[in-house]
């Protein structure tokens, strides 16, 4: 979707105003909001992509003024309800007034350190070889679904050259929405600053994209 | 509020004079976020003390240490690096850095020729196994927005400006690939062992808004 979160190439948010000897967390709110995501994650209930989208659907106005903490917070929340773990009005009390959805696992203390540990991979094998080699030249396409998408505007019928073919990896178009894995073999592309940017682009800039097969065609 | 606001308790009150439904809870996230940890856990769905381990990871075990450790590593043994370039989740994994949000590891080399810069434009990818939880200028709208555009602009708020006809590769984490930036080794270095180089290597470094250090600049 095009959303707030595509931010590529947007402009007007002023210096990025880097933090010296930046803590951690800045909030002890900001830790809570990180377990409570890590957990809420291993439920097994949603896919890292649903959650993305989830995220990405917050309005553009409250996912602009937000830290990144609070999208985490408002995608969880959103998630809780529609996997019905938590009623709406539960989440405004913060009380438990019915029971609902069960979880394949709650993560408890002594799994956490192996669950870090262990993460989620999320490259997976696929029958076919890859469409494209390294060192050609392919053409992103041009769409804009309302749906979850990791191709940016900014990098939307675009050319470039196929620099490296990484592997088969689950396709996230299709896993925000409950649709399966379906993987396919990603490639990192890269572009031309003036390619993307057009006119007055930095001569030395290249900028690269890591693209499922779909995203491409031969150019 | 991004940078070096700290007073996170209550800054997103302007955001809400209007109004979406259901959505002022967010303007305290103090109360907010424990209102949920308190739902959450008399449902029986999060295990608090679980928190405090995540937490406690992020805060003492992850980190870039962990990076800097495989970048002096990667100085020092031409092996080391060589696997880093071919197969960098299982060099890195070697060292005892694996897991969430570093499933599937990248190292980009600096070159004389060639700057590399990390960012991921839509979300927050991150190589949290080796550099821990991200800061919050890497998740925010001004350095997303702008490092695919204007990296000379980005990285001169770093304090870092580099020669005009040096490359800059910019790798959009679009996918599950996370990036390592590999500074160049810096001069006057030679016959220093791993933990006196890892001490060269800044975080920023290894996302590419700096270079490692001198040695003669290390306080």
């Amino acid at each position: 979707m095009n959303g707030p979160h595509d931010l590529g190439g947007q402009m007007g948010f002023g210096p990025v105003g880097p933090e010296k000897d930046e803590p951690y967390f800045h909030a002890d709110w900001e830790k809570r909001a990180l377990g409570i995501t890590i957990s809420c994650g291993a439920f097994g209930a949603w896919t890292i992509d649903e959650s993305r989208h989830a995220r990405e659907n917050i309005p553009p106005a409250d996912y602009l003024a937000a830290s990144y903490y609070e999208i985490w917070i408002r995608g969880v929340d959103t998630l809780l309800e529609r996997h019905g773990f938590a009623t709406r009005a539960e989440l405004q009390s913060g009380h438990a007034q019915q029971a609902g959805a069960v979880p394949k696992r709650v993560l408890k203390t002594e799994m956490v350190s192996g669950v870090l540990a262990k993460g989620g991979p999320c490259d997976r094998p696929v029958d076919d070889v890859p469409r494209f080699i390294v060192g050609e030249q392919v053409r992103t396409r041009n769409f804009n679904p309302q749906t979850h998408t990791r191709l940016p505007r900014y990098a939307r019928a675009k050319t470039g050259i196929v620099e490296a073919v990484q592997g088969s990896f689950v396709f996230p178009d299709d896993n925000a929405h409950g649709k399966g894995e379906n993987p396919q073999w990603l490639y990192t592309v890269v572009f031309n600053g003036g390619e993307i940017w057009g006119e007055g682009a930095d001569p030395t800039l290249t900028v690269s994209i890591d693209a499922w097969e779909s995203y491409l065609e031969p150019a | 509020m991004h940078d070096d606001d700290h007073d996170h308790s209550h800054d997103h009150d302007h955001n809400h004079a209007h109004g979406h439904d259901g959505d002022n809870h967010y303007s305290d996230m103090q109360a907010r976020v424990k209102a949920l940890e308190t739902l959450l856990t008399e449902k029986g769905l999060i295990d608090p003390a679980a928190i405090d381990a995540i937490v406690e990871t992020y805060e003492t075990k992850v980190g870039p240490r962990n990076g800097a450790h495989v970048v002096a590593k990667a100085w020092s043994d031409p092996d080391f690096a060589d696997w880093l370039k071919r197969d960098a989740t299982a060099a890195i994994s070697s060292l005892g850095y694996t897991g969430r949000q570093g499933e599937h590891m990248r190292a980009v080399f600096n070159t004389a020729e060639t700057h590399n810069l990390v960012v991921c434009t839509l979300c927050s990818c991150y190589p949290w196994s080796v550099l821990g939880l991200p800061p919050v200028w890497y998740k925010a709208p001004a350095y997303r927005s702008r490092a695919v555009i204007d990296p000379r602009g980005v990285l001169a708020e770093f304090g870092l400006t580099l020669p005009e006809d040096k490359n800059i590769r910019v790798w959009d984490s679009t996918a599950e690939l996370r990036y390592l930036v590999i500074p160049e080794r810096p001069e006057g270095t030679e016959g220093m062992d791993e933990a006196a180089l890892a001490d060269l290597v800044s975080r920023d470094a290894m996302i590419g808004t700096s270079i490692a250090r001198s040695p003669g600049s290390v306080a």
